[in-house]
C-alpha cells in the first residue's frame, strides 16, 4: 500500500495525507448516518404524537396515548441532539486538510468543489440551526403542527446537506460539467445542473442515505432491546421497536435497490473499482458473482499470473447482472483495463500504456501551451497549437503521471474484504429486521407460524411460540440486536472503504493522482497532525458514547 | 454569560410587541437557553471543538499552503507543480 517511495517529494507524505484524511472521514461518518437515520425515527414518533393529539383536539382521542408519544419523541430528540452537537463541525476539518495538505487538488478542482460545499454549509446553518432550535425549545411556544414540521426539516436539512456533499464527492468520482482552463490552472464549471444532477450523485444520494436509515433504525431497535432487557420503559421500547424495525427493513430493501443501481454505475465509470471489489483478474461475459474466494487481506494479489483467486465460490452470472443488468453482460478485469479491451458491442477503451503515453501529451502540452502564453515572444499560434493538444487529451490528464500501469490497480484486499463485509452485513440486517417485524407486528398467520418455527429449532422458548410479546425473550436475543449497532457502523464505513480505496490512486478519476495532488509537506509535520487527531477524535467519541449511554440509561422523561 | 443572558439583553432593548414574531423568536431562543440543562453541557463540548478547530487546528496546523508558498501566483505556482511531478 505503501508505493510512493519513488517520489521526489517526501514519500510519507501522501501516505499520511491519505491516512489523515481517512481519519476524518471515518470519525465524521460516525455522527452523520446516526442523525440522518435518527431524523426518521424522531419524525415517525412525533408524527404519532400529532395525530393522537389531533384525535383529542376532535373529541375522540386518549390524552394519556398523546403524552406517551410526545414524551417518546422528547427521548429520541434528546437523543439526536446528543449526536448531532457532537457532529458539529468534524467535516470542516476535511476542508482544512484540503487546503493544508492537498493544495494541488483544492486549486485544480476550482470552483466545482467550491460551490456545492458553499451551499451545504449556508442550508447547514440556516435550516438544519432553525429548525433544530424550534424541534429543542418549541414544545410550550409553536403549535404541534408547527413543531411537527420543524421536526421533519431538521431532518431534511440534513439529508440536503448531505446531498451536496456527495455532489461533491461524486464529482471526483465521475468529472461531469467542467472544463479545464490552462490560463487558471482550475477545473471551472460550464453546468451546475450536470454538476449537481450527476447521474453517480443521485445514486450515491440515494445509496448513501438509505444506509443512513438502517443505522438510525439499529440504534433505535437497540435501544429499545436494552430496556427489554432491563425491564423498564417496555412500552417505549415495544412502540419504538415497531416503528425503528419497519424502518429498518424498508431502507434496508432501498439500500439494496440503490446499490445495484451504484454498481452499474460503478462499472460504467470506475470499472477498474468494481474489478477490484470482486478480485476480478480477467473478466467477460456472464461473469458471476464471487461470494467467498482466499484473497489475502495483507498483499496484493499475483493478478498478472493468477487466473482467480483459489479457493473462490461464486453466484453464476450475478456479476453480469449486477453491472450491467444483463446476465450475459461484459465485466472487464483488471488485466482487460490494463491491457486495454474491447466489449461485445464494439466500444473499445485503449490499454493503460496507451493512456499514459496520451496524458503525458497532455501535461507536455499544458507546459508547452504556458510557455508560450505567458512568455513574450509567442504570437498566439503555439499557445493555440498546444492547447489543441491539450484539449484533445485531457480526458487522459491523470495518467501522465502514471509511472508504471500497475499503479492504477487500487489494493484488492482492502476493496475485495470491504465490499464482502458490507454486502454480507447488509443480509444480516435484511433478515434481523424482517424477524422483529414478524415477533413485533401481528400479523395473521406469517407472525405465529414464525414463532412457532423458531420454537422448533430452539431459538425461542416454548413459551413464547404462542404469544405476540417480545418482553419475555432470553436475554440473548437482546443482546444480538445491541451488539448489531456497532456492527451497522462498520458496514457503513466499508461502504466508504469501497468508495474510496476502490478509486484509488485518483483523487480526481483519471485527472490527478494522489501523488500530485498532495501538497510538497514535510511528512513529519503530517504525521503529527494525524497523530493529534487521533488523540482529538478518540476523546471525542468516548465523551459522546459516555453521554450518549448517560441518556439511554436515563431514559425517557415523562410527563407529569 | 450565556446565550439565554444575550437573548433577555435583546429582549428589554428592542422595543417591541409582545406578540410580534421578532419577539416570539427571540423569547424561543431565550426560555429554550435558559431552560437547558443537557444542552449545557453540549453547548460546552461544541464551544470547546470549534475553539480548538478553528483556533488551534487552523492556525498552528492547517495554515493555507498556497498561499504560503505559491506569493499570489497560484495558478503559476499548482501549473509548475503539476509538470514538474509528471517528469521522470
Amino acid at each position: 500500500m505503501l508505493q510512493h517511495l519513488f517520489l521526489n517529494i517526501d514519500a510519507g507524505t501522501i501516505d499520511w495525507s491519505r491516512a489523515q484524511f481517512a481519519l476524518t472521514a471515518i470519525y465524521h461518518w460516525l455522527f452523520v448516518p446516526l442523525t440522518l437515520g435518527l431524523a426518521v425515527i424522531m419524525g415517525i414518533v412525533e408524527t404519532n404524537y400529532y395525530r393522537t393529539q389531533k384525535a383529542i383536539s376532535k373529541g375522540n382521542g386518549d390524552k394519556s396515548v398523546a403524552e406517551f408519544w410526545k414524551d417518546a419523541a422528547k427521548f429520541w430528540q434528546k437523543l439526536f441532539g446528543v449526536n448531532f452537537a457532537m457532529g458539529v463541525a468534524t467535516g470542516i476539518i476535511l476542508e482544512f486538510e484540503f487546503g493544508t495538505n492537498w493544495s494541488n487538488y483544492s486549486w485544480f478542482v476550482g470552483d466545482i468543489f467550491g460551490a456545492p460545499l458553499a451551499v451545504e454549509g449556508i442550508v447547514a446553518f440556516f435550516m438544519e440551526s432553525t429548525f433544530v432550535a424550534v424541534m429543542f425549545f418549541g414544545w410550550k411556544k409553536v403549535s404541534p403542527g408547527f413543531h411537527l414540521a420543524s421536526t421533519w426539516l431538521t431532518g431534511l436539512g440534513a439529508t440536503i446537506s448531505a446531498w451536496w456533499i456527495l455532489v461533491a464527492n461524486a464529482w471526483m468520482q465521475y468529472p461531469v460539467g467542467c472544463e479545464f482552463n490552462p490560463d487558471t490552472m482550475r477545473n471551472e464549471m460550464v453546468s451546475f445542473a450536470e454538476v449537481a444532477l450527476s447521474p453517480f450523485a443521485v445514486s450515491k444520494f440515494f445509496h448513501t442515505v438509505t444506509s443512513a436509515w438502517i443505522i438510525g433504525a439499529i440504534f433505535c431497535v437497540g435501544v429499545c432491546c436494552w430496556y427489554l432487557l432491563k425491564k423498564r420503559h417496555t412500552k417505549l421500547a415495544i412502540e419504538s421497536m415497531k416503528i425503528g424495525a419497519m424502518v429498518g427493513l424498508i431502507a434496508c430493501l432501498l439500500t439494496l435497490a440503490t446499490g445495484h443501481k451504484s454498481a452499474q454505475d460503478v462499472a460504467e465509470v470506475q470499472p477498474m473499482k468494481l474489478a477490484a471489489m470482486e478480485a476480478l483478474y480477467n473478466g467477460g461475459t456472464d461473469i458471476g458473482l464471487t461470494a467467498v474466494a482466499w484473497v489475502n487481506p495483507f498483499c496484493q494479489p499475483d493478478y498478472q499470473n493468477e487466473a482467480e483467486p483459489p479457493l473462490k465460490l461464486e453466484m453464476p452470472y450475478a456479476l453480469s447482472f449486477m453491472a450491467t443488468n444483463d446476465i450475459h453482460g461484459y465485466v472487464p478485469g483488471i488485466n482487460d483495463i490494463l491491457n486495454g479491451y474491447t466489449t461485445p458491442d464494439g466500444k473499445v477503451e485503449p490499454s493503460i500504456d496507451e493512456k499514459i503515453e496520451r496524458g503525458k501529451k497532455a501535461i507536455e502540452a499544458l507546459a508547452g501551451y504556458r510557455a508560450a502564453k505567458f512568455g513574450s515572444s509567442d504570437d498566439g499560434s503555439t499557445a493555440a497549437a498546444h492547447l489543441k493538444v491539450l484539449q484533445e487529451n485531457m480526458k487522459y490528464f491523470g495518467y501522465g503521471y502514471i509511472k508504471d500501469k500497475n499503479d492504477i490497480v487500487p489494493f484488492v484486499p482492502v476493496n475485495f474484504w470491504a465490499f464482502r463485509i458490507m454486502v454480507g452485513l447488509g443480509c444480516l440486517f435484511i433478515l434481523f429486521f424482517l424477524l422483529i417485524v414478524i415477533l413485533t407486528y401481528q400479523i395473521p398467520f406469517i407472525s405465529v407460524f414464525t414463532r412457532r418455527l423458531l420454537a422448533a429449532v430452539g431459538l425461542l422458548p416454548e413459551t413464547e411460540a404462542d404469544c405476540y410479546a417480545v418482553t419475555n425473550l432470553p436475554a440473548w436475543h437482546y443482546w444480538l440486536a445491541i451488539i448489531l449497532i456497532p456492527l451497522a457502523y462498520i458496514g457503513s464505513e466499508c461502504g466508504w472503504l469501497v468508495a474510496e480505496f476502490g478509486r484509488q490512486p485518483w483523487t480526481i478519476q483519471d485527472m490527478l493522482p494522489t501523488w500530485a495532488a498532495v501538497s510538497d509537506l514535510n511528512s513529519g509535520s503530517v504525521a503529527l497532525t494525524f497523530f493529534l487527531f487521533l488523540i482529538l477524535f478518540s476523546t471525542m467519541l468516548a465523551v459522546e458514547i459516555s453521554i450518549l449511554l448517560k441518556q439511554i440509561q436515563k431514559g425517557p422523561e415523562l410527563s407529569e | 454569560m450565556d446565550l439565554s443572558y444575550i437573548c433577555n439583553i435583546i429582549l428589554k432593548m428592542m422595543p417591541m410587541r409582545k406578540n410580534s414574531i421578532f419577539h416570539r423568536v427571540i423569547d424561543l431562543y431565550y426560555d429554550g437557553f435558559r431552560s437547558m440543562r443537557l444542552g449545557r453541557t453540549l453547548w460546552a463540548i461544541i464551544l470547546i471543538k470549534l475553539f480548538i478547530i478553528f483556533v488551534v487546528l487552523k492556525i498552528f496546523f492547517f495554515p493555507n499552503f498556497l498561499k504560503q508558498h505559491a506569493d499570489g501566483d497560484e495558478a503559476g505556482f499548482v501549473a509548475s507543480e503539476l509538470v514538474e511531478r509528471s517528469q521522470p
